[in-house]
């Protein structure tokens, strides 16, 4: 039946961000295809919310994500991240100067 | 990115997204794999099906429909993310129905009684739950996601099935006649499930890292964790030579690949049954997505 290709296409494709409980982040959880809007609320509701495992979902259609993914340090910038600031050594140095100054 | 450096990454445990670059063959491996996936949840309904109106009460009707919903709902997240890797949900469903793609062994197979639903349920769910969990850690992530879903509704599956061989287990010596005699039948498939003993290294799904363990590994651990289970309850696994030595590795009389090769090429007992059966529903509902999409335009 290679004629079902004409009318099987998924349509619009919508990402699904669910939510697990209140107050946490939405988490990325898949991709439905449907017509339109109407059709993937209840694709999405049936997918990701029937067993009440979902707070709420986000339908985002995939053409209105703008993804950004060009980071990269050049200068190695290590001075305003945590991993700049390599203690260890230094309060070791620094706890023997005070012991060895009220010894 | 060069292929030796893409395989690098992989096999270092890094993951890919839709987007990224990939290798071809990585790409072709990725469908292969993923259609046949998608193919056996929906294939996998069928049997089940089949005992939708013959269940003995109306909960375990409700329950199996549930299950029904719950992997046809598999299928279609599953044909999303092969439509994303460049093959279409239709291409699927026509190679499908036409015999060309393949699906899992256990699905050619018919449910002769209850006792085979309750075997099914709990332990094709069980073989099945073993070999996704290990797809969680997939190098291609927007498979691993979903099978998280897919993993969380696979587990009432597994405690569906316990519950209906654990209520036949209790009840007359016919009903664990129906339990033993379906075990026995399901037995040789259960333990072609996972495949041939090729070793992780030199299987291509393992060395791009779309699965993260070997076929053997997946069944010494269906072994491990279901063989007592099986026994605790009476109950007679087919096979003499199936112990569990002192280094922990089971030993097992080897499955019959033979017959493996010839059910997923399309032999199966209820291969054609099914394909049809599938290829009807489809025609059938050929004006609803007609519809829906002239809704749409």
């Amino acid at each position: 039946m290679g004629s079902a290709g004409g009318v099987g296409g998924s349509g619009v494709i919508y990402e699904v961000f669910r939510q697990e409980r209140k107050g946490q982040a939405f988490q990325h959880a898949g991709s439905i295809g449907a017509p339109n809007l109407e059709f993937a609320e209840v694709y999405a509701r049936e997918q990701y919310g029937r067993r009440q495992e979902s707070t709420a979902l986000w339908l985002v259609p995939r053409d209105a994500i703008d993804e950004l993914d060009d980071f990269v340090d050049e200068l190695g910038r290590t001075y305003h991240r945590v991993d700049g600031y390599s203690l260890k050594a230094k309060l070791k140095e620094a706890r023997e100067r005070a012991a060895a100054r009220s010894g | 990115m060069s292929e030796d450096e893409f395989l690098e990454y992989v096999q270092g445990g890094g993951q890919v997204e839709t987007r990224d670059w990939m290798p071809d063959e990585y790409r072709a491996k990725l469908i292969k794999f993923i259609e046949m996936h998608g193919n056996s949840e929906l294939m996998g309904v069928l049997p089940e099906r089949e005992w939708i109106l013959r269940a003995p009460t109306l909960q375990r009707k409700l329950a199996l429909t549930a299950k029904v919903q719950d992997e046809v709902g598999h299928a279609q997240l599953i044909y999303r993310v092969v439509e994303d890797l460049g093959k279409p949900r239709e291409a699927c469903l026509d190679d499908l129905v036409s015999g060309r793609a393949k699906f899992h062994n256990v699905f050619h197979y018919p449910t002769k009684t209850w006792g085979d639903v309750g075997v099914i349920a709990w332990l094709v769910d069980a073989a099945a739950i073993i070999s996704q969990k290990a797809l969680l850690k997939c190098s291609y992530a927007p498979y691993a996601r979903i099978m998280k879903k897919i993993c969380w509704e696979e587990s009432f599956h597994i405690l569906h099935g316990r519950d209906v061989v654990l209520t036949l287990m209790n009840g007359t010596d016919e009903q664990r006649e129906l339990v033993q005699e379906a075990l026995t039948r399901w037995w040789g498939p259960l333990m072609q499930f996972h495949g041939n003993q090729i070793a992780r290294e030199d299987d291509p799904m393992y060395v791009w890292r779309i699965k993260s363990q070997g076929n053997e590994e997946a069944r010494q651990q269906f072994l491990d964790g279901y063989v007592p289970q099986i026994w605790e309850l009476g109950l007679e696994v087919p096979d003499p030579k199936l112990r569990k030595r002192d280094d922990g590795v089971w030993e097992y009389t080897e499955p019959d690949w033979d017959e493996l090769r010839y059910v997923v090429t399309g032999h199966g007992p209820r291969t054609a049954d099914r394909l049809d059966l599938r290829r009807r529903a489809r025609e059938r509902s050929a004006w609803v997505r007609q519809v829906v999409l002239a809704e749409a335009a």
